[in-house]
């Protein structure tokens, strides 16, 4: 039993280190598409941003500001999204894939070109890293059964980013539903018309939108280099951009439920990790593929039987022009 | 007369053995997913051909693949461009090697890791599951908890080699000693992967496990770094990876791509270049484990005299140690 309890604590725990990464991208999404541009961008932003952690990291030995320029490359990339689908009314899904394709061709060409290591970046130790920090009282509350064990395994013990990734949610929720910033941004999503004819200008409010989308990716990129791992690999975001997008949608373009959807699939993927070649009982063992599969298999099941239909902000994908 | 034409021709063989001795070759290497910087087996077979370069002065042509479907262009491409001979890194460059040889059936191809039977490729394997054997010794003496752990990377059957050998080798070690296995995917993504490696290493640290090895290329540093990170030993892959983090890394099973390589450009250039099927085992110095000053405190005499021992016995044939591949089942596994 008390096995099992840990195997189980372990399993959140992991859950919560794998997840980090998509609750950031996802709400990076949200509030990029609530006010009308889709922004499949989120990858390449993220290995842009977790390129720039990592080699300013390496060079400046600090954390921090490896954080602080992960996330002024991601927020240019944002603004060139922005420039590109904005200003210039292009496609915002050509803009995005090219966003990503630049940002996969580029951090290892430069990677390359300063580091000599064929993309990679040196490996990083000490400050140069976010450490775990041990909340306040772990070592008491340590002592108390159940709680204190939940306390210590499962909530103590990450590294400041992580913690910063599910604050996220409850500030984007609080943005998006409790301030006139949110209201007008949720607005101009669905009717920039409206939006325009109150006298609010539609390019700089979804500018602003999109900013706010590079700094969170910016943060999740620092996360999976100078976190999470200790290095840049290339092609290190392996696809989260990606799956955070479905997140996100899965999640309905709502904080909370896309807050959820990383947190299942970030489950499943720890799940995945510690059942495999595991026995069950009754079953057998369970094969490495199907756990794999698993998280898609479970998309297509709940998006099709149980979530019901999600629908996007109206004017998502639509460059606005103002009439004359 | 006639011993005068006799001389003659002594002399043209002789001219002739001479030019084909030194010849002119125009080497290449299609490294494969990973790059040639991965610091394990593409990056093996870069020491080598660099080395050669250096030696000789020959310049080579290279590319690194990034996409599968990038390999047998990358390899016609060399065979038009008149490279000869051509080396292909990775058991997955197999088909590709195999489809362009039979297009350039006068090109001399190398395949590292994998078996093509043409009569102008030369195929090189390994015997990884003898090496895994040696470092799997040396993971159940260091283990406190006696409990093991191997991570590879792409579900395939050279994968289960090397977990089946160092299984084998860890029950030799300790008969109760308990093996965890897991592997990162089942796509070429998974040599590239190392958070997932970071959180498959935490799993089986969670499990009681305290040394692991990786054999899963680029996704193998994540595992490194989880281990320098908890305080758990950590064993790498074919070259010798004892200085990615010193004082945590047990050993590296090292496989001599390095010299699998080079000697493919050398003897081609030597005119000894031959085809068909090589084998490369303990006996042959194939594989082996690595000691050097990252890891000598680590490594106790107790250790060193039982992993000679499993090695002569290998070598001698008192120990057999079992490839997956043969049957595609791991008994100790």
């Amino acid at each position: 039993m008390d096995d099992l309890f840990l195997l189980l604590l372990s399993t959140l725990d992991s859950t919560l280190r794998v997840s980090a990464p998509l609750v950031l991208c996802a709400m990076a999404g949200i509030f990029s598409e609530r006010s009308g541009i889709i922004d499949i961008s989120l990858e390449g932003k993220l290995l842009a941003a977790a390129f720039a952690a990592a080699a300013v990291a390496a060079v400046s030995g600090s954390a921090f500001v490896g954080l602080g320029a992960a996330i002024v490359t991601s927020v240019l990339m944002a603004l060139l999204h922005g420039f590109a689908c904005i200003t210039h009314r292009g496609n915002q899904v050509v803009s995005g894939l090219a966003i990503n394709i630049l940002a996969s061709g580029l951090t290892v060409t430069l990677g390359g070109a300063w580091f000599h290591k064929g993309g990679q970046t040196p490996t990083l130790s000490g400050d140069a890293r976010f450490s775990p920090i041990s909340l306040p009282g772990s070592d008491f509350l340590a002592e108390i059964p159940f709680l204190g064990t939940i306390y210590v395994e499962l909530i103590s013990g990450h590294n400041l980013l992580v913690y910063i990734a599910f604050l996220a949610v409850p500030i984007t929720w609080w943005v998006l539903y409790k301030t006139r910033f949110g209201l007008r941004l949720r607005a101009v999503g669905e009717n920039p018309q409206a939006v325009d004819t109150a006298g609010i200008s539609v390019t700089f409010l979804r500018y602003r939108s999109v900013i706010i989308a590079g700094i969170l990716c910016g943060i999740a990129g620092a996360y999976l280099s100078t976190g999470q791992n200790a290095a840049f690999g290339k092609e290190m975001s392996a696809g989260q951009g990606y799956i955070a997008l479905a997140a996100m949608i899965f999640g309905k373009w709502k904080p909370v439920p896309g807050l959820l959807a990383c947190m299942l699939f970030g489950f499943l993927d720890a799940m995945a990790v510690r059942l495999q070649g595991v026995a069950l009982p009754g079953i057998g063992e369970i094969p490495v593929q199907f756990m794999q599969a698993l998280p898609y298999v479970l998309t297509v099941i709940l998006l099709a039987g149980f979530i019901g239909k999600a629908i996007a902000p109206k004017a998502i994908g639509r460059p606005y022009v103002k009439e004359r | 007369m006639k011993k005068l034409f006799q001389t003659a021709a002594a002399s043209i063989i002789a001219l002739t053995a001479a030019t084909s001795h030194a010849e002119d070759i125009k080497p290449a290497v299609v490294f494969d997913m990973g790059g040639k910087f991965d610091k394990s087996f593409n990056e093996g077979v870069y020491n080598g051909v660099e080395k050669f370069s250096k030696e000789t002065g020959i310049k080579y042509r290279e590319f690194e693949v990034t996409n599968p479907s990038q390999r047998e262009q990358a390899i016609r491409k060399m065979a038009q461009r008149g490279a000869d001979p051509i080396v292909g890194v990775g058991f997955a460059q197999g088909p590709a090697i195999e489809k362009v040889a039979k297009e350039y059936p006068d090109i001399r191809f190398t395949i590292i890791d994998s078996v093509v039977d043409l009569p102008n490729v030369q195929s090189i394997e390994f015997k990884e599951h003898e090496g895994s054997f040696l470092v799997g010794v040396l993971a159940t003496m260091a283990s406190k908890s006696k409990k093991v752990g191997f991570i590879g990377g792409m579900d395939i059957p050279l994968i289960r080699k090397f977990a089946c050998g160092f299984a084998q080798g860890a029950k030799y070690a300790n008969s109760s000693a308990e093996v965890f296995s897991n592997m990162t995917g089942t796509t070429p993504s998974a040599w590239n992967d190392p958070s997932k490696g970071s959180e498959l290493a935490k799993s089986q640290f969670d499990k009681g496990a305290d040394v692991i090895f990786a054999a899963a290329g680029g996704t193998g540093i994540g595992v490194y770094q989880a281990a320098k990170d908890e305080g758990k030993y950590a064993i790498g892959v074919d070259s010798n990876q004892n200085h990615l983090q010193p004082g945590t890394m047990l050993t590296s099973m090292t496989k001599g791509v390095d010299v699998a390589a080079y000697n493919a450009f050398k003897s081609a250039m030597d005119g000894t270049w031959k085809p068909g099927k090589h084998a490369l085992g303990l006996a042959e110095n194939g594989v082996d484990w690595a000691l050097d000053d990252n890891n000598k405190s680590l490594i106790t005499d107790a250790m060193k005299a039982k992993v000679k021992e499993a090695r002569e016995g290998i070598i001698a044939g008192s120990i057999s140690v079992h490839d997956y591949k043969t049957d595609n089942s791991c008994p100790a596994l």
